[in-house]
């Protein structure tokens, strides 16, 4: 019943998973395997974030979510291990069946997270060779995302220039929600090792913030912290411009992934007035926020709003002004899912769409190349 | 959908998908019927049967969880009706109501298409033809009939 | 101007606890004198900012704009020639842990307000603030609502729990008694960061982000049912902009379509909610500069009934006043924005409610 979208397809959003915490642990470092065997605090610390593989809170913030591991109840596979762990149901469910022609993973496991931040970065390297041994190597399709302990720049650096000269590594991996904004200078050297290896900079739902997602205390259920994600994007698009880090990396590229693209024009509005009237303050800032987001910024288009009225869509994508930065991506295996054949309305301009689907991210990835 | 008086449906809209005992009380099959699949239900012995795509993305509608009916008369109220009467989609969580496809968020406009299903004994003088393309069908035995008719 | 005009937001400006002290009892008197308690000292204006102080406003009687009723007057009221004037004060009582000095602070504020503006200008209306402990809230809630010039409950949008959250329950209740909106303010300092990532560097990016704020409010309330359990609930959005609104509304109807189960007593969709229940004041225009884009922004809201012209006076924005609204309004919509939709939505505003 799914169908084969009639152009190519390009998925900037596949979220694999290890078939159990025993599975990454063969590819941590040989010295982490023993702290962590030793370290009984480590290894609760590992087991509650593994258990919210997923999830957008650590502690503080525990909610019921929609479905068991906020996935697609009908993604798990056969062989009965977590949904998105096995490469064959994989391939069957969503490369195979749209048709895909690339796929990049963004595993979301923890590493950046992790307040022992060596033991994050253990976990990264760990993440990164388990991707290249078990999804790179066998299936020609993937790309996939560097993760590294990104609060602690120098430990990101390390590892992004250990893997980066694997060219199917697509991009480095950061989620939204950071213990600062990441503007911040704390964050300066990740963007620097990432551009010496021309690599975008992606960053993804979830994250821990250190606190509530709100800026006025914790929401009493899921929908609010899963609507609110949206927040946590504008915020750290706002900080990012505000900081100058586009001045100062003229050649960063940043991903905005699984946040949805609504807020998108908004915010450039918002940034516009702010900027006119207040960038006295931000000196460094020399021209419209709007030409600096459209000029660095791509953005995933899952899961994408869905405006009540046909109109709403074409004004709505004029208003972004980013046709040729959008990529569809499908969360797989999550239950937000946008179904490739589906997502998009029919009635989108055809060259539109297949920007969309395919063609910005070909260029942005540099899938061809 | 409602069936107007004694008339029977046209002809060849009435399809056998199962031996009735394939699909016993809480268990449901996904069927293929004349180019569409469907899934057949039965709740406590009574049999439902819903279109397996949800109208918001296609998602395999009938592989979803079934799910109990849940009222509330304001917040922090659960008025829970267990007996399962709503299939959630896989994929976004829609539910629909079982015996009428309607959806829950929105009942008046959103729904899912719904089909007439009985059990049937081929032993009795009902009038064909049925389409039965995939089972021998005997006197003795009892059958789920999925009629496409509206 | 001979057109009718409503001006749901003219702020008034506590310069310092001095204003107030008349006021407060003798006991929080000699606090602040022996101890030089200056009161709540964050401010969502930093003062000298263009879009805080609107630039051209002089000084009147050598006091700031906002600091007293004859800036208002002159600066604010006059030149737009407003019916009403609604008053608001973004003074941070939030920030004041001690209960009893909240209390007495928000109360000193509504009685400053009575005295200093509403007695002396008939054309002026008010907000009522509280402390942010929900049962005192309730109780000046009770002790002010009897005086018909106070129209809404203000409330700092950045708090410590989200309004939705049940431990508001006695402030709401109280409001909805006395058939009082609440107003969520630009601001708030209730100790947590503007964003979930932490404290932003600068100003311009709280600024920025506090519509992020707005959004998180509105969510908690929707979820958590308030509109639900209070019918009567009215929710005003001050100083908010409100060109995030459709962006915000398409994601939360399509997450709430799937989510119903864990919010079950939601009967209506978040976005007919805010049609119902929620209005939003103009100013600051957050929408894109060109007028004809603008006006689609507005039409994307999906409702005529939901801008409420406000001048946001004192503070300074891209356009002012009458500028505000874009070239080419349908004259009904504009009429609608300047008075009508306050008109129908504040039940202490209705036609004839004056005098």
């Amino acid at each position: 019943m799914a169908e084969r979208a009639s152009g190519a397809v390009i998925d900037c959003d596949i979220h694999n998973a290890p078939a159990s915490e025993a599975a990454l642990h063969t590819y941590l470092p040989a010295s982490w395997r023993e702290r962590r065997a030793a370290t009984a605090r480590l290894d609760a610390v590992w087991e509650s974030q593994r258990e919210t593989l997923g999830d957008r809170s650590y502690l503080g913030s525990e909610y019921p979510r929609a479905t068991p591991r906020a996935a697609r109840t009908d993604s798990w596979p056969p062989n009965g291990g977590p949904p998105a762990s096995d490469l064959p149901f994989l391939r069957e469910q969503l490369l195979d069946r749209y048709g895909m022609e690339y796929g990049v993973l963004t595993p979301m496991l923890g590493a950046g997270e992790q307040l022992d931040h060596e033991s994050g970065a253990a976990l990264a390297t760990a993440i990164n060779e388990w991707q290249i041994a078990e999804w790179l190597d066998p299936e020609p399709r993937l790309r996939a995302s560097i993760n590294v302990a990104y609060e602690d720049a120098d430990l990101a650096a390390a590892e992004i220039h250990r893997v980066a000269g694997d060219g199917r590594f697509a991009q480095v991996l950061l989620l939204i929600r950071t213990a600062e904004p990441l503007g911040r200078r704390k964050y300066w050297r990740l963007y620097e090792a990432a551009l010496e290896h021309d690599l975008p900079v992606g960053i993804h739902f979830g994250g821990w913030g250190r606190g509530p997602i709100t800026s006025a205390g914790y929401g009493s259920f899921y929908i609010e912290d899963t609507v609110g994600m949206a927040t946590a994007f504008q915020e750290q698009v706002t900080s990012m411009v505000c900081e100058g880090i586009f001045q100062r990396f003229p050649e960063l590229k940043i991903v905005l992934i699984e946040g949805g693209i609504a807020w998108l024009a908004p915010l450039m509005w918002r940034l516009d007035r702010a900027w006119k009237q207040l960038r006295a303050e931000i000196p460094h800032v020399d021209r419209l926020p709007s030409e600096i987001i459209r000029e660095h910024f791509w953005v995933t288009t899952q899961p994408i709003e869905e405006p009540p009225r046909r109109q709403d869509w074409p004004a709505l994508l004029e208003q972004i002004g980013m046709n040729d930065r959008i990529m569809f991506a499908t969360d797989y295996p999550h239950w937000d899912f946008d179904a490739p054949d589906r997502a998009l309305p029919s009635f989108v301009d055809a060259d539109v769409r297949q920007a969309i689907m395919s063609e910005n991210a070909r260029a942005l990835y540099r899938f061809d190349a | 959908m409602p069936e107007g008086g004694a008339e029977r449906p046209a002809p060849a809209t009435r399809h056998v998908v199962a031996h009735v005992d394939e699909i016993p009380p809480g268990s449901r099959k996904i069927v293929e019927v004349a180019g569409r699949s469907i899934g057949v239900f039965n709740v406590d012995g009574t049999f439902h049967a819903l279109r397996n795509r949800c109208p918001h993305q296609g998602g395999p509608l009938c592989e979803g969880f079934l799910m109990s009916s849940l009222r509330s008369r304001g917040p922090g109220h659960y008025d829970h009706r267990p007996g399962e009467t709503l299939v959630r989609c896989p994929w976004h969580g829609w539910e629909f109501d079982l015996r009428t496809g309607q959806s829950w968020f929105d009942p008046e406009r959103t729904r899912v298409r719904s089909y007439r299903v009985s059990v049937e004994n081929a032993g009795e003088p009902v009038p064909g033809p049925y389409v039965a393309e995939r089972y021998g069908v005997t006197v003795e035995d009892s059958y789920v009939v999925v009629d496409l008719g509206r | 101007m001979t057109e009718p005009l409503i001006d749901c937001e003219v702020q008034a400006v506590v310069q310092s606890i001095e204003t107030l002290e008349p006021f407060l009892s003798s006991h929080w008197r000699e606090v602040i004198a022996k101890t030089q308690f200056k009161g709540p000292t964050d401010t969502p204006y930093p003062p000298a900012l263009p879009t805080s102080r609107r630039p051209g406003l002089d000084d009147v009687d050598g006091r700031p704009p906002g600091a007293t009723l004859a800036s208002i007057r002159t600066q604010a009221l006059d030149p737009l020639g407003a019916e009403l004037g609604i008053l608001t004060c973004a003074y941070g009582v939030e920030s004041v842990r001690n209960p009893d000095a909240a209390a007495a602070i928000a109360s000193a504020i509504n009685d400053w307000l009575a005295a200093d503006f509403l007695e002396p200008e008939p054309r002026l209306r008010a907000s009522i603030s509280v402390p942010a402990q929900p049962a005192m809230a309730a109780e000046e809630i009770a002790r002010v609502a009897p005086d018909p010039r106070f129209v809404q409950v203000y409330l700092p949008v950045r708090s410590a729990l989200p309004y939705g959250n049940r431990v508001w329950l006695p402030l709401l209740e109280a409001a909805v008694e006395h058939d009082l909106p609440l107003a969520l303010h630009f601001g708030g300092s209730p100790g947590l960061p503007p964003t979930a990532s932490g404290w932003p560097t600068y100003y311009v990016e709280e600024y920025a982000d506090m519509a992020t704020a707005f959004q998180s409010q509105l969510t908690s309330l929707i979820a958590e049912g308030a509109f639900d359990r209070f019918p009567g609930l009215r929710v005003v959005l001050a100083g908010s902009g409100f060109a995030w609104l459709p962006a915000w509304t398409w994601r939360f109807d399509k997450v709430w379509r799937g989510l119903r189960r864990e919010v079950p007593w939601n009967t209506r969709s978040p976005s007919e909610t805010v049609r119902d229940q929620v209005r939003v004041t103009l100013q600051p225009v957050d929408g894109p500069a060109d007028p004809a884009a603008l006006l689609t922004v507005i039409e994307q809201l999906g409702s005529d009934e939901l801008l409420m012209f406000s001048s946001d006076y004192p503070r300074g924005h891209a356009e002012e006043g009458l500028d505000a609204l874009p070239a080419g309004m349908p004259p009904d919509l504009r009429r609608a924005i300047l008075c009508g939709n306050a008109r129908s939505f504040y039940p202490r505003l209705g036609a004839g409610a004056d005098g």
